[in-house]
Parts: structure tokens; C-alpha cells; sequence
């Protein structure tokens, strides 16, 4: 337990990553369900009172964003990176263990507010946040949202936001100088390279964010007027900004899983992946575009007929580099002898079920003609066909291929075909009716809807499949829990993958190499038309490693932020103070604690 | 792919039956929603193209190259460059097709009426709507009427959270923002009834803030400005009406609704006509002695959040007043 608290090596912290994230993932889910549960009929539903109702959207989306998807693929940046480049460990572990712990308690608290009414006054036990994952202005504001809600909701993105940035910088600084000698930038393996595109993204986006959080922050505790019309605010601003982190953090959940396909296709087809340079360079390009889109989802706030059509011709362009990628992974199928593994089926799940988001994107993208669609169903489609269709199934295949590199153990085959084929089934009977909800004029966010709508039988079908993916995702807990049980018996590179991590032991030793590799191709473990295989790595290290041991510091500086968000919420200044007196002290005595790499 | 026939199949289902569903965005009836709608078919055939393409190639590869028993190794391909420019410069060309026309219609779309257009001024509010024709010199709420192949502009704003106005039939939606002034402008082709609701999340009762827009032949739109514009008829003397006047006068709704004449209040909509109208509250409730009675004395019971608070009469008083408001037409 105490090793766990206080360890700084990748794979443990890669590890809680993932269970962590997993876990915040089935709370998501289950507050999906509700939501599906309670539409199923119209005019009323099941009761889901309306402010559960928008408590539960606004929780759905917070989570499935900040606490499942993003470190979801934190979990595999923390565990793979330092293997794929042939690194002992991240550039700062101690600063890897303490944006888990802010990842993690800033979780806690925004789910705090679900049974913090008491300690407010409130009438009801919850005060989740209620104002959608966007938190528009001025219903934010103080006057239309009174509440804790919205409060518990901008402190916990700043505390998340601290967690991301720690992160971000430090896989930058990981990936750019922890490489292993020969290891050059166009050497790194596909996942690698999104993962650097992601955290440059992070970087840039996320203090974005935070202006804007900040800002929202002034208006409700102190009285400015950022985004209050009254004053002389402009509520659109808040649009905008939101939306300038909003867009590249799509690009943030989705490179990596991106990445994960791109290892994924050459190992089951025996291929390397076709344009490995180009699908390198399209990510960067999309990272460029991505900060070119924003405004295409205020089609609607009346921006002028000049910024419509800019935002809509920036926006048809991003669609030629995702277009690309594309292509490349057909491209590395073709030709292949490919096996149908799990992780192979959900890469090539991902693949055709990403291509129905993108082309629904297209039509978003047609500015005029999303103004039938934005805040509709059809914009739901779109978000769950990229989001659930790309992102998760991305992670899936990374799960099914990784699993046995981070424990030792595989996961069955068969259950995973279970779950790929309910998953599958599930997702197009929940997300593809929904493309006819928003066609026929079901606005999106709206706890019930009239029957006269003639949309009630898409719904149902939406709820059917909701309770599919619910049961599918049963199936693979029940996958993930019953590896526990079994011994380690997962070999170096039960795949036959390419990259370093399939060199080393399953699951990795502490110190991951024996010998740090010298690197000579992009596919070291591959015959290929230059390169011999790597010769296999000592068994022993034939010098002693030198481990750093574990450091409380992290976590205790972490437990400073949440104890200042608690000290903002509820107005009470020396609880402000006392949280900012641990981080200042953790940050101190962390600087001159022994510790070395 | 079954999945591309399941999805023409669901869309021509949709097509047809989305002729007499009230809020499709299928069937337009304005120029506005018909140059939205044309813009979207094209999209689609584009993108259900390019869907057939690339998942029929993705199928063709998975199930052409799976591995098999006593096949050669694959040959270790790293790329190819012209076909990385065709692939590249495919969906740039087919992205113009579809640019052209956004382009086009985003200019022509852009909220502009013609010279002569009637004007309206829309107002949000948790969760109602209000129209004021600045021309006519009257106001109506909820219920949008206007004339039939006449180009309409609206100016659109919210007095306090943002909203969005929404009538699929009749075209596409904008936002209402407080401080700000947005716009859009179109031409409805047949008479009818029409619905819409709010489509930006406005807070509690979001869903409930629906709309409706009669579309109506130039004399049967007279007749309603005429009746819209007349005092509030005068309640015969002796009648239950009279009595519910007198309720009105002494109860707290004077101080939230304007009745002409009796009362000023501005914080939800405007009664003097309030008997002329089909549906209250947002166009949720038909309009109705049987709703007013549970409207009046709990009005968030039957829509959350609403500002109405809720109302303590006897039974006689509230008979009176419902037989009033009624007589509002
Ligand atoms: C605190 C202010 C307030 C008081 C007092 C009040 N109302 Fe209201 N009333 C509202 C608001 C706000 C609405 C709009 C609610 C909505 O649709 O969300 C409304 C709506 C209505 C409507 C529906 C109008 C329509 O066309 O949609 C009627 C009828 C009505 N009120 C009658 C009354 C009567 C009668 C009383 C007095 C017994 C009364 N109200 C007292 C604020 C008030
Ligand atoms: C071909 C590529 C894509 C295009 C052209 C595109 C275009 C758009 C447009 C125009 C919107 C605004 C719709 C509206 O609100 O009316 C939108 C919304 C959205 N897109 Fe995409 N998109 C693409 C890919 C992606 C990807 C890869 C992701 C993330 C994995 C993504 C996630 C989202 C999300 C989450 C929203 C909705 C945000 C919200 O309103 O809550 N999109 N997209
Ligand atoms: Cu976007
Ligand atoms: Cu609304």
C-alpha cells in the first residue's frame, strides 16, 4: 500500500492511471444509462426530474472527457512511452506521481458535489454541476446559476487542468530527451509520435481553459463582469474561448487512440504501416488546423456571414488530413496477413466506425446547413460516433494489445469477441438513430420530449443500445478481473509487435532494460530489408541499476489544490490559505528531497 | 455493408415519414430551410459516396488478406507517393463541391430580408418566447403569427440567458443573446401550423420552452392583428368574468403581468389577449380551464423552474379568474 502512495515509476503510475480512469469511465456510464433509461419514453419519461436530468448530462460529459478518455490514454502514455523509447522512466517522475494525484482528487471532488447539498443549505442531496460540459455564459453566471453546482464544476477543470499540464510537459521533455541513442524523431513508433502531438496540444490548449476558468471564477466570487452583458461583458467571448481549448481537445482525445491503431494494424498484418511519414506529418498538421476551427461550433451565435464561411472552409480542410490517415491504415491492411485478434478487430471497429463521424462532421462543417443540426441529435451522433466510435474503441484495441505488457497476463480471446461484437452492435443501435432524432427536430439536452415529435422509437432504439454497450463493457470487466486470478504466463512479445516494449519481459521489471538498446530502425524487433532483428537484451542487467525509491511529496502537494477549491466553495479564506500553505511546502520540500534518476 | 443499406433505408423511412412530423428538418417549407435542406442532401450523397468507397475498402482488405495457413509473408511495403498525393488531393477535390455552395449559402442565408419585409423582434425568456411587431404596434407570445409568401424578418435577442430560435420546417436556428442583436430572415411557402422549441440549454425547464408559428393567408392574418390589437373586451356586468376581473385586480399576478389597463408587470407574458391563444406556457399546455386551474396554482409543479410562483386562491376566486382570462380573446 505505502509503495503504492508513493511510488514514481511509470508502470505503477500508468497503472492507477488506468484503474482510476476506468473507473471514473463506469461512473460516465452509468449516468448515460440513466439518461437513456429516462428518454426511452416521451412526455415524462421514467420521472428523471429535470435538474437530475441536467445534472446527470453535465457529470456524463465532464467525465467521459476529463476523468475517462484523456486519462484513459494517460494510463498508456504513462506505461508505454518510457518502453517505446527505450527509457528507465519519465523525464520527472515525481512530477509523473503528482499530476496522477491531482488527476485523481480533482475527480473525487467534482464528483463530491453529488451528495455536498447538505453542507450548502441546499434542498436536495445533490449539487453537481448543471450547465452542460461547455458551461455557456451567462446561464453560468452567478444570477442564473446560483448554486455550488457551477462552482464545484470550474474548480474541478482547474485542478484537472494542473494535472494535464504537469503531464504534458513532462512526456514533451520525456519523448524529446529520454530517447534511446539511435532512437531519432522519425524512428519513434506512431504512438509515440501522436502522444507528442497530444501533449503540445495539451500545453497550449489547456492554459486556454484556464484563462477562461479564471475569468468565470472572477465573475462569480468577486463581481466582474467578463462575461455579463449588464456590465459590459460579452458572454460570446466565453464561447470562444472555451471553444479555442474546446476544438484541440477533440484532437487530444482522439490522437492517441489514432496512435494505438497505427501499432495495432502493422503487428496483426505483418506490415509496417504504410505512410509512416505521412501519417506522422498529418497528425501535425491536423495539431496546426485544429486551432484554426474553433468557431464551427457557434454557427449559430450570429458571427457574421465572413467568419462563417472562414470557419467553415478551415474546417472542411481538416478533414483532408484525417481523410489521410485514413487511407494509410487501409493501406497497411492491404497486403497483410492479418489476424483477427480482439485488439485487431476494435482497431479496424475504430476505423469504420470513425469514418461515419467524420462525414457527419462534414455536414456540421457546411456551415448553413448545421444550422439544422448543431445542439441537436444529430450533433450527439456525430460526438459519439468520433468519441465512442474512434477514441474508445481506439483505447479497447490498445487494451486488448498492452494488457498483457502491463500485467503479465492475457486476456481472453473469446470473452474479448463477445465483447467486441456487443459493443459493436450496441454503439450503431444507440448512435446511428440518433442521426433521424436530430433530422426531425430533437434539440439535444432536453429531458423529455413530445410524442408528437415521432422520434420516439429512434430513442428507443438508442436506449436498447446504450444497455448493450452496458452489457459489453460487463464482459470486459469481467475480462479484466479474471486475469487476476490466472498466473503470469504472457511471453516477451505475444504478438510478434515491432517496438521496443515487446523486448523486455511482461510485465516490464523496474528498471524496464537490462541494457538501455541501441536503435537502428523504426521496427527494431523486425526483419527488415536493411535491419536484422535487435539481438534479445541480457536476461540479468550486468551492472547494478540504480532505482530512485519513492518520495510522499507529490501526493501530499496534491492534496493542497482540492483543500483550496474546498476553501473557495464554501467562502472560507484560511481554508484558501492552509491548502495553498501544503502545496508551497509539498513544492519545497520536494525540491530538496534526495532523489535521483 | 448492411450497415450502408440500414442507413438509406432508415433515411427514406425518415424522408416519407417525416412529411406530417411536426418538427422535421426534412420537409422544408420556407426558402430558408429549403436552401439548408439542399445543401445537406448535398452533402450526403457526397459523403454516402465516399462512405460506400472507403468502408467497401476496408472490407475488401480485411477479408481479402486474412491470414491463411501457408501463405507468403507479406512483403514489407512502406508507402507510396503518388498514391499518397491522390488520396490527398480526392477528398480536397470533392471538399470544393461541397464548399462552393456553403459558401453561397451561407452569404444568402445570412438573415437579410428584402426591402418591405415585416419585422419582428424576438425576445427570450426562461422559458417563453415574446414577438413584438414594432410596424403593428403589437406583441404576441409563444405564438408566432405571420402572413403566408411574405418575406419576414426577425431580430432576435434574450433578456436573460441564451436561447435559441428553432422552427425546423421554416429554417435553421440562431442564438438569442442578451446585449446582442441576431438575425434571420425567410419567406414561408404554405400556411400551417408550425412548431419549434429552444434549441441552446437554457437552464431547468430547456425542454419545456417550445414554440409554435401560424402561417396564415393574408385576411386570416388581418383579422388576428385586428383582434391583437383591440382593448381587452370588458367583462359583462354580473358575469363570472366580471367577478374573476375584480380577483384579478387584488391578486399578485398584477405584479408580474400586464393586462391593458389593469396591469404593468413585466416578468412573464402579457395576458391582455391571453384567451385568444391556443397553447400557454411555452406551448407546452393546450389552452384550457382544466390547465389554467393547475397552472395558476402551481406552475413549476407542471414545468420545473418556472417563474411563476405558486398562487393561493379559493376555488370560487379561481373559477372567477380562469372564466376571465378565458374571455381575454
Ligand atoms: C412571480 C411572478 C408571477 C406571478 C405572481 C404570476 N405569474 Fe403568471 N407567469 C409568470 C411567468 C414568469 C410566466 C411564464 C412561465 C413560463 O411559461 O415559463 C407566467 C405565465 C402565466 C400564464 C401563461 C401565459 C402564456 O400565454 O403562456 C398565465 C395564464 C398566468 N401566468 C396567469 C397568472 C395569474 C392568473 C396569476 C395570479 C393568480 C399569475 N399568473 C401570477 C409569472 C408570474
Ligand atoms: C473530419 C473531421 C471532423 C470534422 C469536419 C468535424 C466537425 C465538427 C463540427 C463542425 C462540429 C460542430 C457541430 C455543432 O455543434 O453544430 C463538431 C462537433 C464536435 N466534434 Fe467534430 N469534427 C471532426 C472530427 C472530430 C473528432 C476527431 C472529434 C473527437 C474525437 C470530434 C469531436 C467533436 C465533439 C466532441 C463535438 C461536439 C462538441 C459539443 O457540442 O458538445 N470531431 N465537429
Ligand atoms: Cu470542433
Ligand atoms: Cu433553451
Amino acid at each position: 500500500m505505502k509503495t503504492w502512495l508513493t511510488t514514481t515509476d511509470h508502470k505503477r503510475i500508468g497503472l492507477l492511471y488506468f484503474w482510476t480512469a476506468f473507473g471514473f469511465f463506469l461512473i460516465g456510464g452509468l449516468e448515460a444509462l440513466i439518461i437513456r433509461a429516462q428518454l426511452a419514453r416521451p412526455d415524462g419519461g421514467l420521472g428523471v426530474s429535470a435538474e437530475t436530468f441536467n445534472q446527470l448530462f453535465t457529470m456524463h460529459g465532464t467525465t467521459m472527457v476529463f476523468l475517462a478518455l484523456m486519462p484513459l490514454s494517460a494510463a498508456f502514455f504513462n506505461f508505454m512511452i518510457p518502453l517505446q523509447i527505450g527509457a528507465r522512466d519519465v523525464a520527472f517522475p515525481r512530477l509523473n506521481a503528482f499530476s496522477y494525484w491531482v488527476f485523481l482528487l480533482g475527480g473525487l471532488f467534482l464528483n463530491a458535489s453529488f451528495i455536498a447539498g447538505p453542507l450548502f443549505g441546499a434542498d436536495r442531496l445533490s449539487v453537481a454541476p448543471d450547465a452542460g460540459w461547455f458551461g455557456y455564459e451567462n446561464l453560468t453566471s452567478r444570477q442564473f446559476s446560483p448554486g455550488p453546482n457551477v462552482d464545484f464544476w470550474l474548480l474541478g477543470l482547474q485542478i484537472l487542468g494542473i494535472a494535464s499540464l504537469a503531464a504534458g510537459f513532462n512526456f514533451i521533455v520525456t519523448i524529446l530527451n529520454m530517447r534511446a541513442p539511435g532512437m531519432r524523431m522519425l524512428r519513434l513508433p506512431p504512438f509515440t509520435w501522436m502522444t507528442l502531438i497530444t501533449q503540445f496540444l495539451v500545453i497550449t490548449a489547456f492554459p486556454v481553459i484556464t484563462v477562461a476558468l479564471v475569468l468565470l471564477m472572477f465573475d462569480r466570487f468577486f463581481g466582474t463582469h467578463f462575461f455579463v452583458p449588464q456590465g459590459g461583458g460579452d458572454p460570446i467571448l466565453w464561447q470562444h474561448l472555451f471553444w479555442m481549448f474546446g476544438h484541440p481537445e477533440v484532437y487530444i482525445l482522439i490522437l492517441p487512440a489514432m496512435g494505438i491503431v497505427s501499432e495495432v494494424l502493422p503487428t496483426f498484418s505483418k506490415k509496417p504501416l504504410f505512410g509512416y511519414t505521412v501519417v506522422v506529418y498529418s497528425g501535425v498538421v491536423i495539431a496546426f488546423l485544429g486551432w484554426s476551427v474553433w468557431s464551427h461550433h457557434m454557427f449559430s451565435s450570429g458571427l457574421g456571414p465572413i467568419a462563417d464561411s472562414v470557419f467553415a472552409g478551415t474546417t472542411m480542410l481538416i478533414a483532408i488530413p484525417t481523410g489521410v490517415k485514413i487511407f494509410n491504415w487501409i493501406g497497411t491492411l492491404w497486403g497483410g496477413q492479418i489476424r483477427f485478434t480482439t485488439s485487431l478487430l476494435f482497431a479496424v471497429g475504430f476505423i469504420a466506425m470513425f469514418i461515419i463521424g467524420g462525414l457527419s462532421g462534414v455536414s456540421h462543417a457546411s456551415a448553413p446547413s448545421d444550422l439544422q443540426q448543431t445542439d441537436t441529435y444529430y450533433v450527439v451522433a456525430h460526438i459519439h460516433y468520433v468519441l465512442f466510435g474512434g477514441t474508445i474503441l481506439g483505447l479497447f484495441a490498445g487494451m486488448y494489445y498492452w494488457w498483457p505488457k502491463m500485467t503479465g497476463r492475457l486476456l481472453s480471446e473469446s470473452l474479448g469477441k463477445v465483447h467486441f461484437w456487443l459493443t459493436m452492435i450496441g454503439m450503431n443501435l444507440a448512435f446511428f438513430p440518433m442521426h433521424f432524432s436530430g433530422l426531425l427536430g430533437m434539440p439535444r439536452r432536453i429531458y423529455t420530449y413530445s410524442s408528437e415529435l415521432g422520434v420516439t422509437g429512434f430513442n428507443q432504439a438508442s436506449t436498447i443500445g446504450a444497455f448493450l454497450i452496458g452489457l459489453a463493457t460487463l464482459v470486459f470487466v469481467w475480462n479484466l478481473l479474471r486475469t487476476r486470478w490466472q498466473p503470469i504466463s504472457a511471453p516477451h512479445n505475444p504478438w510478434g509487435g515491432a517496438t521496443l516494449e515487446w523486448a523486455i519481459p511482461s510485465p516490464p521489471p523496474v528498471y524496464n532494460f537490462t541494457v538501455i538498446p541501441t536503435v537502428e530502425s523504426r521496427m527494431p524487433l523486425w526483419q527488415t530489408e536493411r535491419h536484422a532483428p535487435m539481438r534479445p537484451l541480457p536476461e540479468r542487467p550486468p551492472a547494478p541499476i540504480h532505482v530512485p525509491g519513492g518520495s510522499w511529496w507529490p501526493l501530499i502537494t496534491a492534496t493542497g489544490l482540492p483543500v483550496m477549491a474546498i476553501g473557495a466553495l464554501s467562502h472560507v479564506i484560511p481554508v484558501v490559505l492552509a491548502g495553498a500553505a501544503v502545496v508551497i511546502v509539498g513544492i519545497y520540500r520536494w525540491a530538496y528531497e534526495p532523489f535521483e534518476m | 455493408m448492411p450497415l450502408v443499406l440500414l442507413a438509406v433505408l432508415l433515411l427514406l423511412t425518415a424522408c416519407g415519414g417525416g412529411a406530417d412530423l411536426p418538427q422535421s428538418t426534412l420537409v422544408p417549407r420556407s426558402d430558408f430551410s429549403a436552401d439548408l435542406f439542399g445543401l445537406y442532401k448535398n452533402v450526403f450523397w457526397w459523403a454516402l459516396g465516399v462512405f460506400i468507397l472507403v468502408e467497401g475498402l476496408l472490407l475488401v482488405a480485411i477479408v481479402r488478406f486474412r491470414a491463411r495457413p501457408g501463405r507468403a509473408e507479406p512483403k514489407p511495403v512502406h508507402g507510396h507517393t503518388v498514391l499518397e498525393i491522390s488520396w490527398t488531393l480526392a477528398p480536397a477535390l470533392i471538399l470544393v463541391f461541397i464548399a462552393v455552395p456553403t459558401m453561397r449559402t451561407i452569404f444568402s442565408t445570412a438573415g437579410h430580408a428584402p426591402e418591405g419585409a415585416l419585422r419582428v423582434e424576438v425576445i427570450g425568456h426562461q422559458w417563453w418566447w415574446e414577438y413584438r411587431y414594432p410596424t403593428l404596434n403589437i406583441s404576441a407570445y409563444n405564438e408566432l403569427h405571420i402572413p403566408v409568401r411574405t418575406p419576414i424578418q426577425l431580430d432576435m435577442t434574450s433578456a436573460d440567458v441564451i436561447h435559441s430560435f428553432w422552427v425546423p420546417r421554416l429554417g435553421g436556428k440562431r442564438d438569442l443573446i442578451q446585449g446582442r442583436t441576431n438575425r434571420i430572415a425567410f419567406r414561408a411557402d404554405s400556411t400551417g401550423e408550425y412548431w419549434g422549441q429552444c434549441a441552446e440549454f437554457c437552464g431547468a425547464s430547456h425542454a419545456n420552452m417550445r414554440l409554435r408559428v401560424f402561417v396564415q393567408s393574408d385576411s386570416v392574418f388581418q383579422r388576428w392583428v385586428d383582434q391583437q390589437r383591440a382593448s381587452p373586451a370588458t367583462p359583462a356586468k354580473g358575469s363570472p368574468a366580471e367577478a374573476g376581473q375584480q380577483v384579478y385586480r387584488r391578486s399578485p399576478c398584477i405584479a408580474c403581468h400586464t393586462i391593458a389597463g389593469l396591469s404593468q408587470g413585466r416578468v412573464g407574458p402579457d395576458l391582455t389577449h391571453v384567451g385568444s391563444r391556443f397553447t400557454i406556457a411555452g406551448a407546452l399546455f393546450p389552452n384550457n380551464a382544466e390547465i389554467l386551474h393547475r397552472w395558476i396554482m402551481n406552475a413549476p409543479a407542471m414545468k420545473p423552474g418556472a417563474l411563476m410562483t405558486p398562487q393561493s386562491l379559493s376555488p370560487q376566486d379561481l373559477d372567477a379568474l380562469i372564466a376571465y382570462l378565458q374571455s381575454l380573446k
